[in-house]
This record gives structure tokens, C-alpha cells and sequence, in this order.
């Protein structure tokens, strides 16, 4: 199964959670914010929430700005 | 007035530093950390970025370890949407309904997009978060979002890291005459007079980052701005004096040496 993980096109296994896909990038879950399909998915249901096919997975940590 | 008594209330919160320091442009969390230190700022913003995994320390564990409050921006954003769903993001993220509202028009200018913003802003009021709209200096617009809802408006001083310093001045007097929310100098600043002159117009509190992240001697910048703003405060609530279009002595104007060889006009 295709998604995309922040821009850059994956392959997980068919009915792979959100979780699996924060786990490609880190294994840390303290301070990153997850969006599938510009919808945020909260913590509490990343283990739970189901991706398909060309899902748009974003994942979103606080850097220096501003 | 006494100085203890002086507090920022924003967001119904109290702060005893009217200098809120952006993270942006640290050569290294070292070097920011000292920086935030010696500004003393209660405040701190953080961009919203994807997830990198070969980047190695966390900005947030600078800014746990200092006790300083994070504010989210949604710097990079474009539209409305982009906005909400970065403020959304930053919340589940960081915990904090908390959010600088910063939507720009292009990336030259970098200048804020007030249609997007007073988008943005409506909507994100509506969700609960706590908004602070980084804005053009427009005394119309800033009174808008607060008649929208929004917990401070942050008029630019001039374009973000710029350091052009108080393009104009009236306009920020204007904004500040009329709020009825904190207003809180963003963006422009360049140096510690700056600082001053922003708090001297009435402002409540400062946002700056480049001017302290870019500077020779980042640390030092960050003691100069703290104390141009508590200077500046300070002397808007002595209140200066008028401008006069000729002298007044200073000293008695009777009894100098010489008085009697000057007649009388």
C-alpha cells in the first residue's frame, strides 16, 4: 500500500496504522502531531486509525522560528 | 506606580517580562539558550515543521528546561486553511491552545496577508484557541481581530527579520490608543532602541528574534533588548514630556553672571 509521509511516497502493508507510519520517522511520540489528509488524528488513536491508499501522512514537530 | 505591579496580563495569564524572544535563527540550541536566559523572556515561539529524523536535539527540551512558556506559530503558511490546520497541529503537538497567528502574502516581502489572517483567526477563535494575530501596521485591521475575538494583535514593526526597526510610528500609536487587548510589537526589530521606542509608543510587549539569534554576540543583544524594553515601558508610564519648538532653561533664568549688561527686550 502507497502513502505519502511527509512529501515522500512509502510502502506499508495493507491496513498499516498511523502508528506505523510516525514509527518510519521516529519512535519518540512526546511533542509530534500527526494530520492524514490535512485531518489531525490524535495521539490516543494513532494505534487504532487505520490508513489507505494514497493517504497524505503528515508528521509535525515544533523546530526553532518565529 | 510600582514596577512589581506591572504584569502583562495576556490570554489570562501574568508575565513579569514584556519580551516575548523567538527561537528562529540560533546559530545552536547552546547559543539560544544562553540568549533566553539573558532576556529573560517568559515566552517563547516555536515554528510548526515536518518531522526530521536525522535532526539531532529537541528545541523543546531547551525550552522545558528553561520554564518557558511555548508559543506556537504558523509561520509558512499561505491561506487560512494552511493556518487552522498548523494551529491544530501545534496543539495536539505541544498541549497549548496557544498560537501566533502569522499568515503571509509573499515570500519576499514576507508581509501579512490580512484576508487569510482575519480567516484564519475567526475560525480559530471559534475552536477555542487563544489568538495572537501577527498583523500589517493597520489600526482598522487590528481592531477587527479584536472585535473577533483575538486575545492580543502583533503589528509588525517593519518586514520579519528586516531590522528596519518602527517604519511608522503614528500607525502603532493609533493601534495602541485604541486597543482594548495587549498589543505586542512583532517583527522589524533591530535594536535595543527599537525595543524602547516600540514600548514608549504604548505597546505592551515586544516580539523579537533575529535582532538578539543574528547578532554578533547573541547574549548580549539579549540583555540589551531586556532592558531597552523595561526602559521603554518605564518611561510611557512616567510619561515624557512635550515636544517644544524652542528651549525651556532648565536653570534659573534669573541672577546669571552678566544679567545686567543684557537689556531688557
Amino acid at each position: 500500500m502507497r502513502v505519502t509521509i511527509n512529501g515522500i511516497s512509502r510502502d506499508l502493508p495493507p491496513g498499516a496504522t498511523v502508528a506505523q507510519a510516525v514509527e518510519t520517522l521516529t519512535q519518540a511520540g512526546a511533542g509530534v502531531a500527526v494530520a492524514v489528509n490535512d485531518e489531525v488524528v490524535r495521539r490516543g488513536a494513532w494505534g487504532s486509525t487505520t490508513l489507505g491508499e494514497n493517504d497524505r501522512v503528515e508528521v509535525l514537530t515544533a523546530v526553532q522560528g518565529g | 506606580m510600582d514596577d512589581t505591579d506591572d504584569t502583562l496580563v495576556l490570554g489570562g495569564e501574568k508575565f513579569a517580562s514584556r519580551l516575548i524572544m523567538g527561537t528562529g535563527g540560533a546559530p545552536s540550541l547552546e547559543v539560544l539558550d544562553r540568549a533566553l536566559a539573558a532576556s529573560g523572556t517568559e515566552i517563547t515561539t516555536v515554528a510548526m515543521r515536518r518531522l526530521d529524523p536525522a535532526s539531532r536535539g529537541s528545541v523543546l527540551d531547551v525550552l522545558r528546561e528553561r520554564g518557558v512558556r511555548v508559543l506556537p506559530n504558523t509561520a509558512g503558511c499561505y491561506t487560512a486553511g494552511e493556518a487552522v490546520l498548523t494551529a491544530r497541529l501545534a496543539r495536539e503537538a505541544l498541549g497549548t491552545d496557544w498560537v501566533k497567528l502569522e499568515v503571509i502574502n509573499d515570500e519576499r516581502t514576507l508581509l501579512p496577508d490580512p484576508i487569510e489572517t482575519f480567516d484564519a483567526a475567526e475560525r480559530l477563535v471559534a475552536e477555542g484557541f487563544v489568538v495572537l494575530p501577527y498583523i500589517g501596521d493597520d489600526p482598522a485591521l487590528a481592531r477587527r481581530l479584536e472585535q473577533a475575538g483575538c486575545a492580543a494583535v502583533m503589528p509588525l514593526g517593519s518586514p520579519i527579520g528586516s531590522g528596519l526597526g518602527i517604519r511608522n510610528p503614528h500607525s502603532i500609536e493609533l493601534i495602541t490608543e485604541a486597543a482594548t487587548v495587549p498589543v505586542i510589537l512583532d517583527a522589524g526589530i533591530g535594536t535595543a532602541s527599537d525595543a524602547a521606542l516600540a514600548m514608549e509608543l504604548g505597546c505592551d510587549a515586544v516580539l523579537l528574534a533575529t535582532a538578539v539569534t543574528r547578532a554578533r554576540r547573541p547574549e548580549l543583544m539579549a540583555m540589551a533588548m531586556r532592558d531597552g524594553v523595561v526602559a521603554g515601558r518605564r518611561a510611557r508610564l512616567a510619561g515624557r514630556i512635550p515636544r517644544r519648538r524652542y528651549a525651556e532653561a532648565s536653570s534659573p533664568v534669573t541672577g546669571p553672571v552678566g544679567e545686567q549688561r543684557r537689556a531688557p527686550s
